[in-house]
This record gives structure tokens, C-alpha cells and sequence, in this order.
């Protein structure tokens, strides 16, 4: 479904985000990327649908290039749905309209069908009395779940999330975190950013783990989380599953 | 002290301030106001584009915009454009042009250059994501721009936007320099035809001086509301 391969980025010739990370997810697959801050794992999500552009290498979703000049960016973001670390849904907009506008203007679908749509995924995320209200009037983990919901309704074939849950407050992690189980046993193919190594464990399939630009390991979660080979990882892993 | 004035005059002047001076100013600064938010928006839109050379010449015409005394363009234009149309079309005498359109393309060309500003500073208030999730939906730059960047920019710019259409509105006095009637040119002529410059002057103060205060007012009304929705 996406294919990683021989990716570089840089600023500049002596500032390097991504080095050689080759890596794939296939069809059904969740996996779960996490390394220190500064590793350049939301930059790697973020080449995936193209919101990042990267020096050289390949990233393909799909069968479709992401890095070919052809190619219909937004066409294929359309089927790349993504959630990010603050949310962003659209302040101006309320709940419904977040849901529906791309649907219309992407999609092409009519009102009715955008509405119906949107409240059929507002009700499984469990917002649907927020369906009227603006952003603003919803708490952190609302408008999180109200993002995914956004972004389900465009029928993604693949979902990304950026660090989903770190700016929210502890008590909202679960009933985000929730949504996303849920989405994943029900066979969406996911790569996650994510510290919240509870969730790993219960619904990933594998695990990359990345320091300073570079796939240390990439690995099945068993392997992972009973043996990591590089020290690295696991300092990484005795420093976050100390606590 | 007021024993010499006549303010009859006044009275008596009424129907040909408002109905001809007035409907001119106003007319003038709405369209300008549109005009220039219009193009002003599109200047913002330029200079913030990826593409240096667009971004470039955007910079160049709000700086030399800025730079000269609107009383100058309005002067130069009006008596230049003439020529430069000729030069255009290739035209046997110079084309003319109304005092009307020649004053209003003037006001929103310069408007747009102040509105451009605005707007620029607007749409840098709108976090990055916001675009980035638009984009991540699948909507092209045009429908980011119009359904999620612009309408937040606009709104987060609506006191600013009204304040400088106040300041054109005070502005559009300056077409005095070409003898048009505006509210400000209809005192001016019904004063010197009647011999009464400090009745007039003085009504003309009030009158810009209430409506610029009513709309200021109306301004603040409006930040304070905006500053509850957000």
C-alpha cells in the first residue's frame, strides 16, 4: 500500500532529516513509528502524502508516485486520509461543514449525501449532538475524534496520524486512542506516530523505530518490544516504559 | 459669535450635498473599498506565492504605491491616463476618460496596495496546518485559498479592514483636485458661491466627523463580538 524507499531529505547540505529510510505498510497493516523527538518521524508521515517534499528517493501509495510531478496531488491526498497533533479542524466551520466541505468540493458529493455521511461517522466517534457546534465549543479530545471523522469521510485507503494524541490531556488520550483500536481491527491500513506504546502493543503489527533521521529498526511488535536489537531503541524503550 | 453666521444656508443646501455630493463619496469609497480588497487580496495572494518573481513584482507596486502622496496619484493619473491610453490604443488624440473613472480606478489601485497589507498579515495569522489540512483532503490551492485560508483571514482582518475603509472615506475628499462634486467639492462650491466658506467648512467637518465616529464605534461593537465566537 506505501512504499518507503531510499528517502533523503535535507535543508541544507549539513542539516539532514531523513537519511536512506526505506521502509513499506501493506494492505491491512497497522504500523506504529515512535523515536525521540527530532527523529524525523512526523517529517517521514508527512512525505507519505506529500505535505513534505524530500530531495530523493521514491514514496509510492498505492502504485501512485507521490514524488512524480504528474501526479495528481490532490487527487491522491483525497484518498490519503490524515490526522494531525492540534487537530486542525477548521475554526470557522461548524462540526458538520468540517465533515462535509471536502466531500462536497473534493468528492463531489451532494449535501444530502456529504450530511448523511458525516453524521453517520459523527455518531461512531459518538459526536453526533456536537454535530451544530464550532470547533472552539468542543474539548481537545472531541476535536480529535472529530478530525478522524473528518478524514474517514473522504473513504480513505490508508490513514496516517501524526502524534495524534500529544497535545491532548491525559484523561482524553483513551477515548481517542479508542477510535483508532476500533479502526484498526476493523482492518484500516494505518501508520501512526505515536509515544503511546499501550496502543503498539494492542493493535500494531509492526514498529519503526527512528533516531536522527534514520530507520534504526523496523521491526514485528513482538520482536520489537521483547528484544529491540540496536541500543538505541532500547534506551528509547527503558526511558518511555519507565514510567 | 455665531451672530454674523447664516446657517440657512446650510438648510438650503441640503438636497445638493447629500443627493449629489454624498452618493458620490460614498459610492466612491464602497466601490474603491470592493475594488481594493478585491486586487489587494490578490497582491497579498501574489507576494506570498511560492514564485519569487510574482512575489517580487507585488512588493515593488505596494511599495511605490505607498511611497507617493495619494493626492499625487489622483493628480497624475488623472491627467496621465489620457495620454497612456492613446499610447495604447494608438489613437489619434488622447482617450478620455470620466472624472469618475478615472478617480475610482485610482482609489483601488492605491487601496489595493494598503488592503494587500492587510490582507497579507491576515493570512499569516492562519496557522500552517491549516492549510496543510486542507491539502490533506484533497482540496487544490484555489479551494484552500477560498473556503479555509481567506474566510479565517478575512474575519481575523474585518476591524482593520473597516478601519481603513473609514480612513478612505475621509480620503475620497482628496478628488477635490480634479473639481469633482463630491460631499467635501459640494460644500466647497455652494460656500463660495454664497460667500459662506466657515458655515460650510464647519458643517463639513461635523457631517465626516459623525459618520467616521459612528462607523468607528461600529468597529468596536464588531471586535468585541469577534472576540467572543473565537
Amino acid at each position: 500500500m506505501i512504499e518507503i524507499s531510499h528517502v533523503n531529505k535535507w535543508y541544507s547540505p549539513t542539516f539532514q532529516v531523513l537519511t536512506d529510510c526505506t521502509t513499506s505498510v501493506t494492505k491491512g497493516e497497522v504500523v506504529v513509528v515512535c523515536g525521540p523527538s527530532g527523529s524525523g518521524k512526523s517529517t517521514l508521515i508527512k512525505c507519505v502524502n506529500a505535505l513534505e517534499p524530500f530531495q530523493s528517493g521514491d514514496i509510492s501509495v498505492d502504485g501512485t508516485k507521490v514524488n512524480d510531478p504528474k501526479t495528481n496531488l490532490p487527487k491522491l491526498r483525497s484518498r490519503v486520509g490524515m490526522v494531525f497533533q492540534h487537530f486542525e479542524l477548521f475554526p470557522h466551520l461548524k462540526i458538520i461543514d468540517n465533515l462535509c466541505l471536502a466531500q462536497q468540493k473534493v468528492l463531489g458529493r451532494s449535501s444530502d449525501q456529504a450530511v448523511a455521511k458525516g453524521m453517520q461517522l459523527l455518531e461512531r466517534v459518538g459526536l453526533k449532538e456536537q454535530a451544530q457546534k464550532f470547533p472552539a465549543q468542543l474539548s481537545g479530545g472531541q476535536q480529535q475524534r472529530v478530525a478522524i471523522a473528518r478524514a474517514l469521510a473522504m473513504d480513505p485507503i490508508v490513514m496516517l496520524f501524526d502524534e495524534p494524541t500529544s497535545a491532548l490531556d491525559p484523561e482524553m488520550v483513551s477515548e481517542v486512542l479508542d477510535v483508532m483500536v476500533d479502526l484498526a481491527h476493523e482492518g484500516m491500513t494505518m501508520m501512526v506516530v505515536t509515544h503511546e506504546m499501550g496502543f503498539a502493543r494492542k493493535v500494531a503489527n509492526r514498529v519503526i523505530f527512528m533516531d536522527r533521521g534514520e530507520i534504526v529498526e523496523d521491526a514485528p511488535k513482538e520482536d520489537f518490544f521483547g528484544q529491540p536489537r540496536s541500543d538505541r531503541a532500547q534506551k528509547f524503550l527503558s526511558k518511555i516504559l519507565s514510567h | 459669535m455665531f451672530s454674523n453666521f447664516d446657517f440657512g444656508v446650510i438648510i438650503r443646501a441640503l438636497p445638493y450635498l447629500f443627493y449629489e455630493g454624498m452618493t458620490f463619496t460614498l459610492l466612491l469609497t464602497g466601490l474603491a473599498a470592493l475594488g481594493g480588497l478585491v486586487f489587494g487580496t490578490a497582491i497579498a495572494l501574489m507576494r506570498l506565492s511560492g514564485y519569487k518573481i510574482l512575489g517580487r513584482i507585488a512588493g515593488v507596486y505596494v511599495d511605490f504605491m505607498r511611497s507617493l502622496p495619494l493626492v499625487l496619484v489622483i493628480f497624475w493619473f488623472y491627467f496621465l491616463v489620457p495620454y497612456i491610453g492613446q499610447w495604447v490604443t494608438g489613437a489619434s488624440r488622447p482617450i478620455s476618460v470620466g472624472a469618475f473613472a478615472s478617480s475610482l480606478i485610482t482609489f483601488i489601485m492605491f487601496e489595493a496596495a494598503y488592503f494587500s497589507e492587510i490582507m497579507r498579515a491576515g493570512i499569516q495569522s492562519i496557522s500552517r496546518g491549516q492549510p496543510a489540512a486542507a491539502n490533506a483532503l484533497g482540496l487544490t490551492y484555489a479551494q484552500t485559498m477560498r473556503y479555509v485560508v481567506l474566510p479565517q483571514a478575512f474575519r481575523n482582518m474585518l476591524p482593520v479592514l473597516i478601519t481603513q475603509t473609514i480612513v478612505l472615506f475621509q480620503d475620497t475628499s482628496l478628488v477635490y483636485v480634479l473639481s469633482i462634486t463630491d460631499f467635501l467639492g459640494a460644500a466647497s462650491k455652494v460656500a463660495q458661491r454664497d460667500g459662506r466658506l466657515v458655515e460650510m467648512y464647519l458643517f463639513a467637518a461635523i457631517v465626516y466627523f459623525t459618520i467616521s465616529c459612528i462607523a468607528s464605534f461600529g468597529v468596536r461593537r464588531l471586535q468585541a463580538r469577534i472576540a467572543i465566537i473565537r
